[in-house]
């Protein structure tokens, strides 16, 4: 992976998309272990139906992780200055994401720093999570 | 109490995030990559958070848990979080409110998490929702 730097990256750039396999119930059972997240109504479709939803919802750190991995795939974790999102929809079993960003804003300030708009779709366009992240971005002149 | 990160905690949390950059599970690939041991994924500080032994109790505060939705969440990051880190997490609720005609809770909280060097790692701002039970 080569780094971008500051120079070389415009506003409207897009970074990277990431497609990620369906969600299973396996995945969330997973991620429930993994993240420490023990909800039930990730994981148990009786907790579910009791908390009047049809079905398990995927966990919104999923999506959220899945998300930053179009950060993390351009640059490196340490370039993250701040990352946010609002969980405009639940996940749901079936559900294919794909996750995208794009360079909103440079000139932030002295130190290289650009912002990110980003996104998670699902396979019928549906819009999941949005999201922002600053990243800061070396200088050639730094380097 | 402060939190010790452990290898394969990390590993198994990138796993399930389905990663595959080798830095969250490879010394030697972390190292090559300018770290001293393997770091944790952006999002793993949330679980640090979890993992808190005085982790915000929802059930206490009368909200369900299965009723509960992630309304918003952010991140502003420190130094990175590696392997072997002892992470001390302070976690406070900064607001609730009601919307809706009292149909939903919310609940506003801030974290925050510094290393064995006191140095801070995550900054985080969290806000949930929780639906009310139907009345019949």
């Amino acid at each position: 992976m080569s780094t971008p730097l500051y120079e070389q990256v415009s506003v409207g750039d897009d970074l990277p998309a990431i497609a990620k396999p369906p969600l299973t119930r396996a995945t969330l059972a997973l991620f429930a272990g993994a993240s420490a997240d023990h909800n039930p109504v990730h994981i148990d479709i009786d907790a579910a139906r009791d908390a009047g939803l049809p079905d398990v919802i995927g966990h919104g750190m999923l999506t959220m992780a899945y998300v930053a991995q179009v950060l993390t795939g351009w640059v490196p974790p340490s370039a993250i200055r701040s990352y946010s999102v609002r969980f405009v929809a639940p996940t749901r079993i079936g559900n294919a994401l794909t996750c995208t960003g794009a360079v909103v804003a440079k000139d932030l300030g002295p130190d290289g720093a650009v912002r990110i708009a980003l996104q998670a779709v699902d396979q019928f366009g549906d819009v999941k999570v949005r999201g922002e992240a600053e990243v800061l971005l070396a200088r050639r002149d730094t380097i | 109490m402060p939190i010790e990160v452990e290898k394969g905690r990390i590993r198994q949390f990138a796993a399930a995030i389905a990663e595959s950059n080798p830095i969250y599970f490879d010394e030697a690939a972390a190292r090559a990559a300018g770290h001293p041991t393997i770091l944790a994924p952006p999002t793993f500080a949330f679980t640090l958070s979890i993992l808190h032994p005085q982790a915000i109790d929802f059930k206490s505060m009368g909200l369900e848990l299965a009723r509960i939705l992630h309304a918003e969440q952010r991140f502003t990051y420190g130094v990175p979080i590696y392997a072997g880190d002892v992470i001390r997490v302070r976690a406070r609720i900064s607001d609730t409110y009601e919307k809706k005609g009292g149909a939903l809770d919310f609940v506003h909280m801030m974290t925050f998490g510094r290393n064995q060097r006191d140095q801070p790692v995550f900054e985080m701002m969290g806000l949930i929702a929780c639906r009310r039970r139907n009345l019949p």
